[in-house]
C-alpha cells in the first residue's frame, strides 16, 4: 500500500481526498490544513489523522507520497520539503509562480528519483488525448496555427478579496484558467520561443486578470493564439477547446468530442476517413474505478499511484512539463506589462523582427 | 415507482455528447413555458414522474403545477438535491456562513439561524445538513415528493471521504420530516450499495448509469452485474442511451433484459421521442415491475 497524505483542503484538496481514499493501492495516512475547523469535522466523522503543521506531518506520518493542493504561492517550500524527505509529489496547478523555481524542483525530483506530477487534468481527458495521438501521427499534415480557448463563469461581479483574487498569490484567469489551454499547447507542440500581443484584461477583478489573450510563436513557424475569459456567464461551467489547422486538415476538440476534417490527400489514421470524422467522449473515455466529478480527475491520481508502483519517472505532467507552462505564463505577464507597439514608432522600428515579442528563455 | 421517469438535463443545457447541442437546448428552454410544454407532453403520454434538480428554475415549474392541481392531479416530483453550482457560487461570494444564511428556510428566521449557528459552532453535520435539506425542499411545499434523492457528486464525495454517517442523516431526515423514501444517485453503485447496507438503510433506491456500452459505470460492468444480482436494492437506470451513443431500440432492449432494474430515467425534448421511448419500454418490459 502507498501511504498518501493530502495537504490543503480547499475545493481541489477535498476532491482529491475523496478520489484517492478509496483507491485500492492507497492507505490515506493523513490530511493537513492550516484551519482546524474542516479538520475537526473530518476527524470527528471519518476518523482521518489530521495535522495543522505540514512539517510535523512529514516528520511523523511515514509517507510515501503527498498530494499538495494549497494556493500556488505555498507550493515551492512544501514540494521541496517533501522531495528532500524522499516523498513522491503530486502538486496542483499552476505549479509555481516562477519558471526558475519550477525548474529547480524538477531537477531536485529527478535527482532523487521521485515521481512528480502536476494536476493538469485535461491531459487525461479522452478527447484531448485523441488530439495528441492524431498530431503525433501527422494526421493533418504540417500544423500552421492553433487556437486554444477556455471560457467559463467564475468572476461575474466585483468581489471581496481571497487568494484567488490576487495575482501575486497565484489567483486570476491566467493562472487558474489560461494555464490549462497553455499546458495543452506545451503538450502538443513543446515550448514556444516567444510570445506577443499578450493582453491580461480586468473585467470585474481589481487585483488580477479576468481575460487573457495572446500569441505564442514556435521555432518552426507555427503560431498559437490563446483566448481565455473566466467572466463569461454564457458558459455553464469551464469549457476548454482546441482547434488545430494543418496542411491536410483541421482538428477541433473539447471535453465532449473531437471533430476532424481530413483533406483527400491526407493519410487517415486507422478508424478515420477523408472528410468529416467525429469521436465522442463515450468512445474516447476509459472507465475509472471510482468517479466523483469527471473521469480525468480519477485517472490522473490513479496514474500517479501507478507511476509510483511501476517506478515510472517518465510520466505525463511531470514537473519539467509544468515548468514550461509556468515559463509561458511568465513570458505573457512580461509581454503584457511591456504593452503594445506604439503608433508613433517608425515603420522601420515596428517591422524589426520580434520587436515586441517577449522571450525569457529559449528551448 | 413508475417504469419510466422523466429527467431534466435537457432543460439545463447538460449534454454529455456535444457542447453545440447543449447550447441549442439552453436557448430552446430559456423560457419556462418551453419546459412546461415538454412536461405536458410527457404527462399526457403517461410519463408522470419528473426527476429534477433543485435548480431555481424548477421552482417555477413547481409553482405552475401547484397552481393547476386539476390538470396535474397525478404529477409526481422526485427532487434531486443539491443543485451544487448554487452552493459553490454562494460560498465563493459570501463565504460558508453567508451562503448558509442565504439558504436557511422560512420556518422562522430565528429558529433556523439558531439551529444553523449552533450546529456550525458544534461542528454538528446533522444540524447543518438537515437545515440545507429543508432549504432545498422549500420549493416543493404542498407537492407530491415520494422519493427525494441526493445528487451523485455529493453521494460520491461522501462515499469517497468515508463520511458514511451523512447517508444515515439524510435517510432519517427524508423519512421523518417528509415521509418520503431516500434515494441515492451515484456513479459508483458497486461501492455504494454495500455501504448503505452496512448502515442499515434497507432496500435503498439507487440511481446510476446503466447502459449497454458501460459508459460511466465506474468499477466496471461486471461489478454492476454482480451488485444487481446479489444485493437487495431498488435500481433506477440512467444514461441508458449512453448520451446518444446507443440507438434507442438497442438500448432499451438491453436494459430491459438486465435483472432487478425497477425503473428508467430518461430525458427528451419532443413529444415524439417521449412516445417512442414509452413504446419501446412497453414492448420490451411488458410486465409491471413490483412497486
Amino acid at each position: 500500500m502507498i501511504k498518501v497524505a493530502v495537504v490543503g483542503l480547499g475545493k481541489m484538496g477535498i476532491s482529491h481526498l475523496g478520489i484517492i481514499r478509496p483507491h485500492k493501492d492507497v492507505e490515506l495516512a493523513a490530511v493537513c490544513d492550516s484551519t482546524g475547523y474542516i479538520l475537526d469535522i473530518l476527524s470527528k466523522y471519518t476518523g482521518l489523522k489530521t495535522y495543522t503543521s505540514y512539517d510535523k506531518m512529514l516528520e511523523e506520518a511515514e509517507l510515501d507520497a503527498v498530494i499538495i493542493a494549497t494556493p500556488s504561492k505555498a507550493h515551492v517550500p512544501m514540494v521541496k520539503a517533501a522531495l528532500e524527505r524522499g516523498i513522491h509529489v503530486f502538486c496542483e496547478k499552476p505549479f509555481t509562480l516562477s519558471a526558475e523555481d519550477s525548474q529547480m524542483l524538477a531537477e531536485l525530483a529527478a535527482s532523487k528519483g521521485l515521481v512528480n506530477q502536476v494536476g493538469y487534468h485535461y491531459r487525461f481527458v479522452g478527447a484531448f488525448q485523441e488530439v495528441k495521438r492524431l498530431l503525433d501521427a501527422g494526421a493533418i499534415g504540417e500544423v500552421s496555427h492553433v487556437m486554444a480557448e477556455a471560457y467559463g463563469p467564475v468572476v461575474l461581479k466585483p468581489k471581496g478579496s481571497t487568494w484567488r483574487t490576487q495575482r501575486v498569490e497565484g489567483g486570476g484567469c491566467l493562472y487558474d484558467y489560461a494555464a490549462h489551454p497553455i499546458n495543452l499547447l506545451n503538450w502538443y507542440f513543446g515550448m514556444p520561443s516567444a510570445v506577443g500581443g499578450s493582453v491580461l484584461g480586468k473585467i470585474f477583478s481589481s487585483d488580477t486578470d479576468d481575460e487573457v489573450y495572446g500569441t505564442l510563436y514556435f521555432d518552426d513557424g507555427k503560431t498559437a493564439q490563446v483566448s481565455v475569459n473566466w467572466s463569461d456567464e454564457s458558459y455553464r461551467k469551464m469549457s476548454t477547446k482546441i482547434t488545430v489547422w494543418g496542411t491536410k486538415g483541421r482538428i477541433y476538440a473539447d471535453r465532449q468530442e473531437v471533430q476532424v476534417y481530413l483533406r483527400d490527400d491526407a493519410t487517415p489514421p486507422e478508424g478515420y476517413t477523408d472528410g468529416w470524422n467525429v469521436r465522442y467522449t463515450t468512445e474516447l473515455t476509459e472507465e475509472v474505478d471510482f468517479y466523483i466529478r469527471g473521469e480525468e480527475y480519477s485517472a490522473q491520481l490513479d496514474y500517479f499511484v501507478r507511476s509510483i508502483i511501476d517506478k515510472n519517472m517518465d510520466n505525463v505532467n511531470g514537473f519539467t512539463s509544468a515548468a514550461q507552462t509556468d515559463g509561458v505564463i511568465a513570458m505573457m505577464i512580461a509581454d503584457a506589462e511591456a504593452g503594445p507597439a506604439d503608433a508613433t514608432e517608425s515603420l522601420a522600428q515596428r517591422t524589426a523582427p520580434k520587436r515586441k515579442r517577449f522571450s525569457l528563455f529559449s528551448r | 415507482m413508475d417504469k419510466l421517469l422523466f429527467g431534466d438535463n435537457q432543460f439545463f443545457g447538460i449534454n454529455h455528447m456535444s457542447e453545440e447541442k447543449a447550447r441549442a437546448q439552453s436557448m430552446r428552454f430559456q423560457k419556462i413555458e418551453a419546459v412546461i410544454d415538454v412536461l405536458d407532453a410527457a404527462y399526457d403520454e403517461g410519463v408522470r414522474t419528473f426527476m429534477c434538480t433543485t435548480h431555481d428554475r424548477i421552482g417555477l415549474v413547481a409553482d405552475h403545477i401547484r397552481a393547476n392541481p386539476t390538470r396535474y392531479s397525478d404529477f409526481v416530483f422526485y427532487p434531486c438535491m443539491p443543485y451544487a453550482h448554487k452552493y459553490a457560487n454562494a460560498v465563493t461570494e459570501d463565504g460558508p456562513l453567508g451562503a448558509l444564511k442565504r439558504f436557511i428556510p422560512n420556518e422562522g428566521l430565528f429558529n433556523a439561524a439558531l439551529r444553523g449557528g449552533m450546529s456550525l459552532a458544534r461542528k454538528d453535520v446533522e444540524g447543518v445538513g438537515t437545515l440545507l435539506i429543508d432549504a432545498e425542499m422549500k420549493m416543493f411545499e404542498g407537492l407530491n415528493t415520494p422519493i427525494i434523492f441526493v445528487q451523485n457528486v455529493v453521494t460520491d464525495l461522501i462515499l469517497g471521504l468515508g463520511f458514511n454517517e451523512a447517508f444515515r442523516i439524510f435517510a432519517d431526515h427524508i423519512r421523518n420530516r417528509y415521509g418520503a423514501e431516500p434515494g441515492f444517485i451515484t456513479m459508483n453503485t458497486p461501492r455504494l450499495v454495500p455501504v448503505l447496507e452496512s448502515l442499515g438503510i434497507e432496500n435503498p433506491i439507487v440511481c446510476s448509469n446503466i447502459n449497454k456500452i458501460g459508459f460511466r459505470m465506474s468499477g466496471g460492468m461486471e461489478a454492476y452485474e454482480r451488485t444487481l444480482k446479489n444485493h437487495s436494492f431498488r435500481a433506477i437506470a440512467m444514461s441508458v442511451f449512453a448520451s446518444g451513443a446507443l440507438k434507442p431500440d438497442e438500448a432499451i432492449e438491453w436494459i430491459c433484459n438486465q435483472p432487478n432494474i425497477e425503473s428508467i430515467v430518461f430525458g427528451a425534448s419532443s413529444r415524439g421521442n417521449i412516445r417512442n421511448t414509452k413504446e419501446l419500454v412497453d414492448k420490451y418490459w411488458p410486465v409491471t415491475q413490483p412497486a
